[in-house]
């Protein structure tokens, strides 16, 4: 037995878990309720100019990133508890698809 | 005719059965009758061969827990006027295998109890004239709530984990490590970690927290493996970005 | 004396034996419904990246009637990894304010209070 390296992956899941706890549903009451009631506009315009700042970058990347690590995590530990072994089929498709997910929105806000 | 309660046991005789089964006894029902009086009723007038674990009979020892009506519980903390059923169904502890009727074989908790280093390590000589620890009650409070296991292994057999995985070091042992490593007194924590710290110890638990709420003394194991987990995370941060600081 | 110790094995469904086990797996399954719409905003970002026609349609996209379906199902299991996540947070770190435990009532009542200015802050700068 020896100290794990779990908390790389641990530490980001715990801060995307406390992100999506805090973030994540205003957003989806914005972008699945607000917004197709009419409420709300969310132009590109507004958008892009918010994404645009380094800042605004930072805020989106953090937003989008901390809970598809979360997700990504929890699931590959579910999927233990639901009897698939946790070898590397498992942990490639969870933490794989959220590099992919996370270097998309990464490339695409370096590109805004 | 005076009231009954059907108990459902599972037996098994090593020496004689491939399999456990199930065996139905009809004991008297009385109000302030726990399911180990049951049992000791059942020793005593029906059937002498059923083997079980107890000691004190006031859940203090941590001898007699079983599954009963599939929820672990002291025998001796279950009330049969708590039980509507006619019928309550005991079975040894959840997780740990069978060794005869409802004794379960608990020697690999016995080992992963004594592979958290369960006792207070000082990091210096400390000799007898400089006379005892001294300690305020604010840093007893720390830890004393991680005292109180009663090692009665409710825990374990609660803990999906440690059915999924034989490995995992448990809820009991980890919130004994966390007793010493919040003892003011102790300096063992990196000692403790090899084992705290692996993939087997806190890592294992994804916070089911049925551990915590079996748990006949409120030890809360389940804060225990939390806390540790912080505390794991934040010394391997320091000695990623203080590679040759002293562990 | 024989010993042959007998071990019970732990069955696939262990998790539907018991009510307080299926609470837990909807627990974990709200981080799927997480990772979903993180997925969403993913592609959101890329068709901002893209230009105004590809936001354009992303949000016809999100305004369409399965799309708000989606996303409705995904604000439940959210507003539940909240709640859980909050309910959690107290055992995971205790605070001593003063010499005194900081009750878990009240740490939970400032998650609640953080998810509430949080909203706010995002409502105002969304244009609301």
């Amino acid at each position: 037995m020896a100290r794990s390296n779990k908390p790389i992956l641990w530490l980001p899941f715990a801060a995307g878990g406390l992100v999506a706890a805090l973030i994540t549903p205003i957003l989806i009451f914005i972008t699945g309720v607000l917004v197709p009631v009419g409420v709300l506009h969310l132009s590109h315009e507004k958008v892009a100019a918010f994404a645009h700042n380094p800042i605004g970058k930072l805020i989106l990347l953090g937003v989008v990133a901390l809970p598809t690590w979360h997700a990504a995590h929890r699931l590959r530990m579910t999927a233990h508890d639901l009897g698939l072994s946790d070898g590397v089929a498992v942990k490639a498709a969870c933490y794989g698809s959220a590099f992919v997910l996370i270097l998309a929105a990464a490339i695409a806000l370096l590109m805004i | 005719m005076s009231k009954t309660v059907a108990l459902e046991i599972l037996r098994y005789n090593p020496e004689v059965d491939s399999e456990p089964h199930f065996q139905t006894y009809e004991v008297p029902y009385k109000d302030d009758w726990v399911v180990l009086d049951a049992l000791n009723h059942i020793k005593d007038h029906l059937d002498a061969t059923l083997s079980y674990r107890w000691s004190c009979h006031m859940a203090v020892c941590g001898s007699c827990g079983m599954m009963i009506n599939g929820e672990p519980k002291l025998s001796c903390h279950a009330f049969l006027r708590d039980y509507r059923d006619r019928v309550i169904r005991v079975e040894p502890l959840d997780h740990f295998p069978i060794e005869r009727d409802l004794v379960i074989v608990m020697d690999s908790f016995i080992e992963k109890l004594s592979s958290v280093k369960p006792y207070l390590i000082s990091n210096e000589e400390r000799p007898l004239s400089d006379g005892e620890h001294l300690q305020t009650p604010l840093q007893l409070m720390a830890f004393k709530q991680y005292t109180q296991c009663i090692n009665c292994l409710l825990c374990y057999a609660a803990c999906p984990q440690c059915g999924l995985n034989e490995n995992f070091v448990g809820p009991a042992a980890l919130a004994l490590a966390h007793r010493y490593n919040l003892d003011s007194r102790d300096h063992g924590k990196s000692d403790r970690a090899d084992v705290v710290a692996s993939n087997e110890g806190v890592w294992e638990c994804t916070f089911v927290g049925a551990c915590s709420d079996v748990c006949p003394k409120r030890v809360d194991p389940a804060a225990a493996i939390q806390q540790t987990k912080i505390a794991a995370s934040l010394d391997w941060l320091k000695a990623l970005m203080l590679p040759g600081a002293k562990r | 004396m024989s010993r042959r110790p007998y071990t019970r094995k732990v069955r696939r469904s262990w998790w539907l034996r018991h009510r307080r086990y299926v609470a837990y797996m909807v627990r974990e399954l709200t981080s799927l419904f997480i990772g979903i719409y993180s997925a969403v905003l993913v592609m959101g970002l890329v068709r901002l990246a893209q230009g105004q026609s590809a936001w354009d349609s992303f949000v016809m996209m999100l305004s369409s009637t399965p799309g708000v379906l989606v996303q409705l199902v995904c604000l439940l299991f959210a507003t539940y990894h909240s709640v859980t996540w909050f309910a959690l947070t107290p055992k995971a770190i205790p605070v001593m304010v003063r010499g005194q435990p900081v009750s878990a009532k009240t740490i939970i009542r400032i998650h609640y209070a953080a998810w509430a200015a949080v909203s706010l802050v995002v409502l105002i700068a969304a244009g609301v």
